[in-house]
């Protein structure tokens, strides 16, 4: 039996017929290279990238670019989200983090690159990659002239939402927000805890599948941070792509499934939390201060495998903290603290400076 | 995701271009209702106030010069002085509103509240925004022209039905005295900046659109210049009709009112482009 069906393709397709095949299939490659490549107009070739584009991953961002005048502010940066993860990018003020998010909505345009966001190539098709998306800028922009309600229910008006509809996920988003007591309290009374939450809630008004936010904890006391992180990971457990930027390592280790470091528009390093401070640090570490590092340093390197300086903190990176625990113990002026590894640590690494600046 | 090699550079740079400004203009012709509704709902908590302070202004010019003028001038141009002032009123109070509402109301939404940025990260566009603030400003200039006439009206300084056309003049230059605004808000670093548009702008046209007095008496050059000022035409237009008196070049003034309420939103449709969606 193997053996007749092992002969019968043969039989079909002689070998005298291979060239033609091949022909017809080289012809077909590149038939569709040129159909790809003709300018059809933005439908044209967005109704091909939409089919052939991966449905898996809910935003791509390949080989972006952003300058102003001289300066380049966004340089070659790819990343891609899958659908349902919780992505961040991680970078110190001036990264660039916030261009990436304007130009990812298409209110930026890029100068090289291309950009998709829900299936959708941005700018061309921003629009209708904005109808499914819910944005948490980094600084509150609520209408301070309407109460907590009014302001959702405007907001909805805007994605098309008839009054009545918009009316109806009222309720619901003040639940989620915790600020059902508030509803028709003035936007001027509220905390900026509660701001950041109302503005969480109103991003939620059209039922994204991607919320896009830009520094969603700066500013607020930890409860509120812890409130907010709390909410955002109810919204991952829900099925929504979360993507957000950050300069807080701590947000990053907590939330994000997978994330990438920037630093002046580049990615330095990509992958999730644990693996990339695994792989650059993978030991633990004793930060010093209180003396002269430099005199520190002298004195713990042979103890440690690596050491670094930055600011007035030494960085010891051990295996084992023993020897180092010992010798400080007791000092009177140096504090010290053991500690695991951490994001931080990563970027001091990479870049030879710390994140907060 | 190929970055399409086929293209030059300067194609590609001609491209995106003319893409540029598209993403700019109005998405569609509904869009901007949504952003007219939510600052009819703002005005709407604050409607008494703000309509006192529309018609305060007008109200004090048209009595005050209106009786105080015209006891010493008498008849201008074959009325009472105070009904030719009542006509130029309108006209000049669709002015103020509109320039004020797009200048001030529209630079701290934009501006200090960011409620614009909060807006374009919805699926509206920023031409949509202008447009729904254009038509905004236009529609609050209505309100206070109509308010003056119907003052007017109860005094006995219009005539009905004549009058009835003026509506749709008010309009017309309310989007057109807006349009204009809205170019000063989009290069406003601040709001002392609009102290130069009141100064430069408002003001001269004030006086020298025959709102207080005949524009015939003025020497040839003044009255050539007044006649590319668009509150000439909208009291050209709207005088006649309040004076029961037939309206020459009707078409010629409502072209010019057409023009600056359209030329001026691609201007400052470009304007806002480079500002906000750098």
């Amino acid at each position: 039996m193997r053996c007749h069906a092992c002969i019968l393709p043969f039989q079909a397709f002689p070998p005298y017929t291979y060239p033609p095949y091949l022909s017809l299939a080289l012809f077909a490659r590149s038939a569709r290279l040129a159909f790809n490549a003709i300018e059809w107009g933005a439908d044209g070739i967005d109704f091909v990238r939409n089919v052939s584009g991966s449905m898996s991953n809910t935003i791509e961002f390949c080989e972006v670019e952003k300058r102003y005048g001289e300066r380049t502010v966004v340089d070659r940066l790819t990343f891609h989200v899958r659908t349902g993860e919780c992505f961040g990018l991680l970078g110190p003020n001036g990264a660039g983090k916030t261009t990436t998010l304007k130009m990812l909505l298409g209110i930026a345009e890029p100068d090289a690159g291309t950009i998709a966001l829900c299936g959708k190539a941005i700018p061309a098709h921003a629009r209708l990659a904005r109808q499914r998306t819910g944005v948490v800028p980094q600084f509150d922009n609520l209408d301070p002239d309407f109460t907590v309600s009014e302001n959702l229910l405007v907001f909805g008006r805007y994605f098309g939402l008839s009054t009545s509809k918009a009316r109806a996920m009222v309720p619901g988003l003040l639940e989620f927000a915790r600020l059902e007591h508030k509803a028709d309290a003035r936007v001027s009374e509220l905390s900026g805890g509660m701001k950041r939450r109302l503005t969480l809630a109103r991003s939620l008004i059209n039922d994204p599948d991607v919320l896009i936010m830009d520094e969603p904890t700066t500013g607020l006391d930890p409860q509120a941070r812890h409130l907010i992180w709390e909410r955002l990971r109810s919204l991952l457990a829900r099925g929504k792509t979360l993507l957000l930027t950050t300069h807080f390592m701590e947000e990053a280790e907590r939330l994000c499934d997978r994330l990438c470091i920037i630093d002046e528009g580049r990615k330095i390093a990509e992958g999730a939390p644990d693996e990339l401070i695994e792989s650059e640090i993978g030991c633990e570490v004793i930060e010093v201060y209180g003396a002269s590092p430099a005199a520190l340093r002298d004195e713990l390197t042979p103890l440690a495998a690596r050491t670094e300086i930055s600011g007035e903190t030494l960085f010891c990176y051990v295996n084992d903290a023993g020897p180092i625990n010992a010798r400080l113990e007791g000092r009177p002026g140096l504090r010290y603290l053991h500690r695991p590894a951490n994001l931080e640590d990563v970027f001091l690494r990479l870049t030879g400076r710390e994140m907060q600046d | 995701m190929d970055t399409h090699p086929y293209r030059t550079t300067a194609e590609r740079s001609d491209a995106r271009r003319t893409q540029r400004l598209r993403f700019a203009l109005p998405a569609n012709a509904t869009n901007w209702i949504s952003v007219w509704r939510r600052n009819y709902l703002v005005w709407r908590k604050l409607a008494i106030a703000s309509m006192f302070g529309n018609l305060a202004d007008p109200m004090i010019y048209l009595f005050g010069l209106g009786f105080g003028l015209g006891i010493m001038v008498g008849q201008v141009d074959g009325v009472s002085y105070i009904a030719f002032l009542a006509a130029g009123t309108v006209a000049s109070s669709v002015m103020m509103s509109a320039s004020f509402e797009a200048m001030y109301s529209g630079f701290s939404r934009m501006h200090v509240q960011r409620t614009w940025e909060a807006i374009m990260h919805t699926p509206l566009t920023l031409g949509d925004i202008v447009v729904g603030e254009i038509v905004w400003a236009g529609s609050k200039a209505v309100l206070s022209g109509f308010a003056i006439v119907l003052v007017a009206g109860a005094l006995g300084y219009a005539h009905y039905p004549s009058t009835l056309f003026v509506l749709p003049v008010i309009a017309l230059a309310g989007v057109a005295f807006a349009s204009l605004a809205m170019v000063v808000t989009a290069l406003a670093p601040s709001y002392d900046f609009f102290m130069f548009y009141q100064t430069l702008v408002i003001t001269p046209m004030l006086l020298l659109s025959g709102v207080f007095f005949p524009l015939a008496k003025l020497p040839e050059p003044v009255r050539q210049a007044a006649l590319m000022l668009p509150l000439t035409h909208a009291v050209e237009l709207i005088r006649p009709a309040m004076l029961d008196r037939p309206i020459a070049d009707a078409p010629l003034h409502l072209a010019v009112l057409g023009a600056y309420a359209v030329v001026p939103f691609f201007v400052c449709a470009a304007l806002f482009r480079r500002r906000m969606m750098r």
